[in-house]
């Protein structure tokens, strides 16, 4: 890796603290999900009535493509001003009364937040969902110190009661249904309903029965933030049930922990992304509850604020060039909703709280990579490079790109162990092959041989390991009797003639 | 018009019909096919597999080639659209990213005049009616690349619905990939079939005898599991039926 321009030193999310990183590399974890047939079956469904609900309404705004660009620009500003506008986004809050942190990583801003909140004397916190304490394994962390953290989005809860992992970024139960979630509830909820059953009006009522009563006793409350606005130190929470507005105006205290891409230059800035992001996620017009605050208003709402700002590997993201529009992101999951991998493996199988295709550019860059082999490096290649996500997002990241460029930077980093490596030598070996037609003709007379393995039908069906990885499920053809530079020569004759003289069509 | 043939490398090596069959319609509206002998790969696969490297020298190869051909012919084609993708879209960048700036730039001119089949059918020489004859059931599958890299839209479905005696069936999901992603296919090949198994379920749906697409690695893919699974359907490249007529249906 090349230094960053801004002169600080690459540090990457640590390893063993959050959840950045998986045990196991894509096609393993991957192998698993396959299997589960309800996971399959939910995720399909899911995802098409998400992705036909998010056409309908980008269909309907005429400037929907002059908005994905003026909200790449945006963040684009904000990548290249980014310690400019930190600082002035730290002055604005601290001029309207909130205390702001700083956090290298994940175990520091982890610190920070237990720290605050045995402060207030607090055993329970409750939480508006954030993709960024996920991030940063904070539940745990508060759970070691001795702190109830309690999930207050639906889905956020029947993942935290059923022990569970987040698969997606938006709705993180996706891969239970109504039937798992009333065990759930059942097993683990102790004010639930004895009689209740698996309606999901019944569900949704005994989870805000349930809530309702930590909304009022909490005095700590935590989330993360949509959008920092730098130029009035304004902090902006977008979600669709209201529990959010509850932990970020009940609660006495007030801690919010953002990654530092989070910034917006200005208040109107606003404006783009609150028409990009309700329709790239939900498909909705608009969120039903968009809240925003600015420090500490006295007399209403929280009267501590507390914001902590994560790097986390996001310097270290940003000082790629061409992977630094990974951190454009604003966690739409649109991208998730189109990819075709994701649509079969669910969430789990990225090991990331970041999963789908921009989990694929994203946590590898946050953790960095140490070639072949590392669970997220194998995350580049979870993708077949069809292109679905591109379109869809609204900063219009090149996502297919930065996949071939984070690729290529595994590959690199196999290659300066100068370790043997089996890919390595073949690929070096067909790209010696290629690079004269004299090489490449021997070598497709060479591969004639592979017709026996036809056995006169045509096709190929078993070969041995690596060729195994596509016979176990797909046939191959037997090469031909003849390739096309053979057939041309011996139609044509001179083989850079394209004289119409020199042979008949067929 | 001259046009030089790109027959990449899987398409020489494996499939020389599909080559045949683009040089048989071009030649058949009146056109010279030149193919320069001296190509071999466009490196797509050491690109897409992170091997920028290794594929530099490729990329170099392929500009010196067929900047040679253009000094006789006035454009290139492939019936391929991931290596045509791959030619407009990725060489000059791993050129760039080899610290070739020079290279880059001749392989921009290149990428210019490179077309995929329909591309160049539709939109160079103006037709849609190639004097084709298929008298069969077909469904499309609009490839990945040939659909979002080059966006080639509603060219080849237009030119099949000009081929006389063809029944075009749409394909559900079509835009749907079908899992093949060139090494993707093997290193995650779990996923690959999986997704294998969607395309083919929609593809057998129609009750099509022949699923065709402009791309030959993706029909290879779809192809070896119709033909593993003994369901009956074959894959037949674009250009192939286009080449079709009543003498050699």
């Amino acid at each position: 890796m090349t230094s960053t321009f801004l002169g600080l030193p690459v540090a990457h999310a640590p390893r063993g603290v959050g959840n950045l990183h998986g045990d196991e590399t894509f096609p393993h974890a991957a192998r698993a999900a396959l299997g589960n047939a309800q996971l399959r079956h939910n995720l399909g469904l899911a995802t098409a009535t998400i992705r036909t609900k998010r056409a309908l309404v980008v269909g309907e705004v005429p400037d929907w493509e002059e908005l994905r660009d003026a909200g790449s620009a945006i963040k684009a500003d904000v990548m290249a001003r980014l310690p400019e506008l930190l600082e002035q986004l730290e002055n604005a809050v601290v001029a309207r009364g909130g205390v702001v942190h700083w956090a290298r990583d994940a175990t520091e801003a982890n610190e920070i937040v237990v720290n605050l909140v045995q402060a207030t004397g607090a055993r329970e916190v409750v939480k508006v969902k954030s993709m960024v304490t996920q991030e940063i394994g904070l539940n745990v962390a508060l759970e070691t110190a001795g702190i109830a953290a309690v999930e207050t989005d639906l889905a956020e809860l029947i993942v935290q009661l059923g022990h569970d992992k987040p698969s997606h970024i938006l709705v993180p139960a996706i891969h239970r249904n109504r039937s798992e979630i009333r065990e759930i509830f059942m097993r683990e909820m102790e004010d639930a309903p004895a009689d209740l059953s698996d309606d999901p009006r019944q569900l949704a009522m005994a989870a805000r029965d349930h809530l309702r009563r930590k909304f009022l006793s909490a005095t700590v409350g935590i989330s993360g933030a949509n959008f920092a606005i730098a130029e009035t130190g304004t902090l902006a929470v977008v979600e669709s049930e209201g529990n959010g507005r509850m932990c970020l105006t009940l609660p006495e205290t007030l801690i919010t922990v953002m990654g530092i891409e989070k910034l917006l230059p200005t208040w109107r800035d606003l404006e783009v992304f609150l028409q990009l992001l309700p329709r790239s996620s939900t498909g909705e017009r608009m969120n039903p509850y968009t809240s925003m605050w600015t420090g500490v208003t006295p007399g209403d709402g929280p009267q501590a604020f507390h914001l902590v700002l994560l790097d986390n590997g996001r310097t270290a993201a940003l000082s790629d060039d061409v992977g630094r529009a990974a951190l454009h992101c604003i966690r739409c999951s649109a991208c998730l909703n189109v990819c075709p991998i994701y649509e079969r493996t669910g969430g789990n199988a990225y090991g990331s709280v970041y999963p789908g295709p921009i989990g694929a550019i994203l946590s590898p860059q946050l953790t960095g990579t140490e070639g072949h082999g590392d669970p997220n490096a194998s995350l580049p290649f979870a993708s077949t490079l069809c292109g679905a996500c591109a379109p869809v997002c609204p900063v219009k990241i090149d996502i297919p790109s930065i996949l071939v460029h984070l690729r290529a930077r595994t590959v690199d980093e196999t290659r300066a162990t100068r370790r043997p490596d089996a890919e390595l030598l073949a690929m070096k070996a067909v790209a010696w092959t290629m690079r004269t037609p004299l090489r490449f003709a021997r070598a497709e007379r060479l591969m004639r041989i592979g017709r026996v393995l036809g056995f006169g039908r045509g096709r190929i069906t078993a070969l041995p390991w690596p060729g195994s990885a596509w016979t176990t499920s797909r046939d191959l053809p037997v090469p031909p009797k003849e390739t096309f530079r053979e057939w041309w020569l011996r139609e044509r004759g001179d083989p850079s003639s394209g004289d119409a003289s020199s042979g008949d069509a067929a | 018009m001259r046009i030089a043939l790109f027959a990449t490398c899987l398409g020489d090596a494996m499939f020389p019909d599909v080559n045949r069959a683009t040089t048989i319609v071009l030649e058949r509206l009146g056109h010279t096919v030149v193919f320069p002998a001296s190509q071999t790969c466009c490196g797509q696969m050491h690109t897409n597999t992170g091997y920028l490297h290794e594929a530099v020298p490729l990329v170099r190869h392929h500009v010196e080639t067929f900047e040679d051909a253009l000094a006789q012919c006035d454009a290139i084609v492939a019936a391929s659209g991931s290596c045509v993708g791959s030619v407009r879209h990725q060489h000059a960048m791993v050129a760039r990213t080899g610290g070739e700036v020079a290279l880059a730039l001749r392989a921009e001119v290149v990428a210019a005049k490179t077309y995929e089949l329909s591309e160049l059918l539709v939109d160079v020489l103006g037709v849609a009616d190639v004097g084709a004859y298929y008298p069969h059931r077909v469904t499309y599958h609009p490839t990945c690349h040939s659909l979002r890299l080059l966006q080639v839209g509603e060219k080849p479905l237009r030119l099949l619905r000009a081929v006389r005696g063809l029944s075009l069936i749409e394909l559900p999901a079509a835009e749907t990939c079908c899992g093949f992603g060139g090494t993707f296919a093997v290193k995650n090949s779990d996923v690959s079939t999986a997704m294998l198994a969607d395309k083919m379920s929609n593809v057998l749906s129609t009750r099509a005898e022949v699923c065709t697409a402009g791309d030959s690695s993706c029909l290879m893919h779809i192809g070896g599991g119709l033909s593993r699974l003994r369901t009956g359907v074959r894959t037949v490249h674009l250009a192939e039926i286009l080449a079709s007529t009543e003498d050699i249906a």
